[in-house]
C-alpha cells in the first residue's frame, strides 16, 4: 500500500519567492524489521548523506547503516584529563603556592588529602564534556529543521520509523530514490522541502 | 487480548529463569506507552494534584519564613549549642543527600548492570535525586550562619587574597555535592531530551509547543544522534557510578576524619553508602506506589518493579544492620574506653529512644520484605518504606547528636534539644521537595518513554537472536 505523497505546501510555496527547495525524501516504515531492511538497502545503494529516525535507539541499526563509532569517548577523555590536571593545579596554586596554609603539621603539598577533589573535578569535567560534546557533535540545539514541516514526521517520537535521504547526496535522484524506498517496505514516501 | 485482561492474566513477578518476564503489561504498543506516560502531563490538572500542591507550597512557605527569621536573627534560633554545633541542619543535610543516592543507583549502576526493569522507574528516581540534593544543599548553605558569605566555600578570588583550605573534608563535601548535583542534572536532562520531544510532537497548544520545542533542542530521533546519545549516556552512567559512591563516602569523611568517638571509624564510607541507598530506595517506593495508583502507570511501573525495589530495600537494610552490629563489636573489641562508652550511651543513654526507633525501622521493619505476600501488599510496602525513611533520619540524628553531646570530658557534655524552628525547617524541607516533585509530575514525562520502548520485545529485530521470548505472538516480517 505504498503511496507517494506530494505535500500541498510544496506547490503552495513554489508560487512565492524564494521557491521551495527539495532537501530530501522522507520514507515512513511501520516497524523495526522494516527499517532494518530499508537501512541495509539504502546503504548498499551507496548513499552517504542519509539517516534513519526512530522513537528509541534501535540496536544494531548503526551496523546496518554503516555508521562508524563516534569519537565522543576520546573527547570525554580529554575533558576528564583537563579536570584531573585542573583540580591538581587549583589545589596546588591555592594552598601550596599563592596562599600557603600549614594544616595539621603536614607538608604544604601532600597529595593524598587532595585526591578527593581531583576525583570530583575529573568526574565533573568529563560529564560536562560528555553532554555538551554529544550535543555539539549532533549539531543540537537545532531550532529549525525542514523535517518538522511534515505532519507525518511527528510520529518519529512516538511509534514510526523513517529514512531520510538528503537531496545533496551525489547518488540522489528523486524518482529513482523514491522507487528504491518504496521497494523496501516504505508505507509512504514524501518530499521534504524548505 | 484486551488491555484489561492482559493486565490481570500476565503475572510478571514469576522468577522462573526459563522465561523473561515482560516489563510492560497491558498489551501496550509503542503508541500506548507514549499515551500512558504523556496523559499524566497532558490531561487537565486533577483535584488531587491541586490539593497536594497547595499543601506542599504552604509547607514550602513555612520553610521560607523560617529561613527569613534565621537570616535576620542568627543561628541562635536553632537548638545548636556547644558542643552540638551541627544539630538538625546537618542531620537534615545527610538525610536528604542520602535520599538522592537511590536515584543515581537506579539510573547509573542498574544501567551498567543491564537491569532493564530500571526504565520504568529511573526518570522520577532521577528527579527525586535532584530535588533531594537541592534540599540537602540548602542546609549547609544556611548553617554557615552568614549565608551571604557562603561563596567563601568556593575557590573564588576575593578581596582578602585567601583561598579555601582544600585538605578539609568539609571542602571535599562542597566539591562532591556540587559535582553530584551538576552531574545528576545533566544525566536527567540528557535522558529527558527525547521524551520532551515526544511531548513537543504531541502538543496541541502553541505555548506547549514552543516551551517543549525549546527544551527538546530540536531532537529528531536521528540514528546518528541516538548513536552519540547512547554513548554519552553510557559514559555518564560510568562516571556517575563512582561519583555516587564517592559522595556519601565524602559526607562520611566529615565525621570519620575527626577524632570524636563514634565518628572516627573506617566503616563509615561503606556504611553511609549502604544507608543512603536504603533510605533512597525507601523514598523511591514512597513516591512510586502512590504515583502508579494516581497516574495510572501500573502497566509501566509493574508489580515486579515494586517487588525488585523491596528486595533491594531488604538487602541494603541488612547491610545497614550489619554495620550497626559491627560498630558495637568493634567498640567492644577496640577496648577503647571512649568508643565503648559512646556506643553504650547511644543505646542506653538519654537518646535511647532515638536508637530504638533507628534499630526498629532499619533492622527489624525491612525483614517483612522476605515475604512475597508482603512485597505485593502496597500498604505493607508503604509502611516499611516510610519506616525506613524515619529510621534513616534517626540514624543521622543518633550519629551526630549522641557523639557530640557526650565526648571525652564530662565537663563539656551538654544536652541537645531541637527548637520549634528546627522542626519546622525539617518539615519545610519536605515542602520544598514535594513542591518540586509535583511540578515535575505535572509538566514532564514521569517515565522514560524512549527507554521503556527500547526494552519492549517489538524494539528488537526478529530472527537475529535479539528477541526475549515474549514476542511469540508477533510474526517476523519476511524480508
Amino acid at each position: 500500500m505504498s503511496t507517494l505523497l506530494e505535500p500541498q505546501s510544496r506547490t503552495d510555496v513554489e508560487t512565492e519567492t524564494p521557491p521551495a527547495k527539495l532537501v530530501g525524501l522522507l520514507a515512513e516504515y511501520e516497524n523495526v524489521d522494516a527499517i532494518f531492511a530499508a537501512a541495509e538497502a539504502v546503504r548498499n545503494a551507496g548513499f552517504t548523506r542519509w539517516d534513519c529516525h526512530s522513537p528509541f535507539p534501535v540496536h544494531g541499526l548503526d551496523k546496518a547503516m554503516g555508521v562508524r563509532p563516534t569519537r565522543l569517548p576520546w573527547i570525554v577523555l580529554c575533558g576528564g584529563l583537563f579536570g584531573l590536571v585542573g583540580g591538581l593545579v587549583l589545589q596546588w596554586w591555592c594552598n601550596a603556592y599563592d596562599y600557603p596554609i600549614i594544616t595539621a603539621g603536614k607538608p604544604l603539598w601532600s597529595l593524598p588529602a587532595n585526591i578527593p577533589i581531583i576525583f570530583e573535578c575529573t568526574v565533573l569535567c568529563s560529564a560536562i564534556t560528555a553532554v555538551f560534546g554529544m550535543l555539539a557533535l549532533n549539531r543540537l540545539p537545532m531550532l529549525y529543521n525542514p523535517l518538522f514541516k511534515s505532519d507525518r514526521f511527528r510520529r518519529v517520537t512516538n511509534d514510526r520509523f523513517f529514512v531520510v535521504i538528503d537531496a545533496s547526496d551525489t547518488k540522489f535522484d528523486e524518482s529513482w530514490t523514491t522507487e528504491l524506498l518504496k521497494a523496501n517496505g516504505a508505507v509512504a514516501v514524501e518530499c521534504v522541502v524548505d | 487480548m484486551t488491555a484489561i485482561a492482559a493486565q490481570y492474566l500476565v503475572d510478571n513477578t514469576s522468577d522462573d529463569p526459563r522465561e523473561r518476564p515482560p516489563l510492560v503489561l497491558g498489551g501496550l504498543d509503542f503508541n500506548g506507552v507514549s499515551d500512558e506516560v504523556c496523559k499524566v502531563s497532558e490531561r487537565k490538572t486533577t483535584l488531587a494534584w491541586k490539593v497536594c500542591f497547595a499543601l506542599s507550597v504552604s509547607t514550602l512557605g513555612v520553610l521560607g519564613l523560617c529561613i527569613l527569621y534565621l537570616v535576620t536573627t542568627g543561628v541562635g534560633v536553632w537548638g545548636n549549642n556547644q558542643p552540638v554545633g551541627w544539630g538538625f541542619p546537618i542531620v537534615n543535610f545527610v538525610f536528604w543527600i542520602g535520599i538522592g543516592h537511590a536515584g543515581t543507583l537506579i539510573s547509573a549502576i542498574l544501567f551498567l548492570f543491564r537491569q532493564k526493569w530500571r526504565t520504568g522507574i529511573n526518570r522520577f528516581a532521577e528527579a527525586m535525586t535532584i530535588f533531594a540534593v537541592i534540599c540537602a544543599g540548602m542546609f549547609p548553605g544556611i548553617h554557615v550562619g552568614r549565608p551571604w558569605l557562603a561563596y567563601w566555600l568556593f575557590p573564588i578570588p576575593n578581596q582578602m587574597g585567601t583561598w579555601p583550605q582544600f585538605r578539609s573534608a568539609l571542602l571535599w563535601d562542597v566539591f562532591a555535592v556540587g559535582t553530584y548535583f551538576t552531574v545528576s542534572l545533566l544525566f536527567w536532562y540528557t535522558g529527558l531530551i527525547p521524551d520532551i520531544a515526544t511531548l513537543r510532537d504531541r502538543a496541541t497548544g502553541r505555548i506547549k509547543q514552543i516551551v517543549y520545542g525549546f527544551l527538546a533542542l530540536g531532537w529528531n530521533g536521528s540514528n546518528r544522534h541516538w548513536h552519540r546519545f547512547e554513548r554519552a549516556y553510557l559514559l555518564l552512567a560510568a562516571l556517575a557510578t563512582p561519583l555516587v559512591l564517592s559522595v556519601h563516602s565524602v559526607v562520611s569523611f566529615d565525621f570519620a576524619t575527626s577524632q570524636v568517638p563514634g565518628w572516627h571509624t573506617t566503616i563509615f564510607p561503606p556504611y553511609f553508602v549502604a544507608g543512603a541507598i536504603y533510605g533512597g530506595f525507601a523514598m523511591v517506593l514512597v513516591l512510586a506506589v502512590p504515583a502508579r495508583e494516581l497516574f495510572g502507570l501500573k502497566d509501566l511501573i509493574t508489580l515486579r518493579h515494586i517487588d525488585n525495589m523491596c528486595k533491594i530495600l531488604l538487602a541494603t537494610g541488612m547491610i545497614v544492620s550489619y554495620a550497626y552490629m559491627s560498630e558495637f563489636f568493634i567498640a567492644w573489641y577496640s577496648t577503647n574506653h571512649f568508643e565503648k562508652f559512646t556506643f553504650y550511651n547511644r543505646a542506653f543513654g538519654p537518646y535511647w529512644w532515638g536508637w530504638c526507633i533507628m534499630t526498629f525501622c532499619n533492622a527489624v521493619a525491612p525483614q517483612l520484605m522476605w515475604s512475597k505476600k508482603m512485597r505485593h501488599n502496597m500498604w505493607a510496602v508503604m509502611a516499611v518504606a516510610i519506616c525506613a525513611n524515619i529510621g534513616m533520619w534517626f540514624e543521622r540524628f543518633e550519629i551526630i547528636v549522641t557523639s557530640l553531646t557526650r565526648d571525652f570530658l564530662p565537663t563539656s557534655w551538654h544536652w541537645f534539644k531541637p527548637t520549634t524552628i528546627d522542626i519546622l525547617m525539617l518539615i519545610g524541607s519536605f515542602g520544598l521537595f514535594f513542591t518540586l516533585f509535583l511540578l515535575f509530575c505535572r509538566f514532564l514525562p514521569v517515565v522514560a518513554i524512549a527507554e521503556v520502548k527500547g526494552v519492549m520485545p517489538q524494539a528488537h529485530r526478529h530472527g537475529h537472536g535479539h528477541g526475549n521470548g515474549q514476542d511469540g505472538a508477533e510474526t517476523a516480517v519476511t524480508r
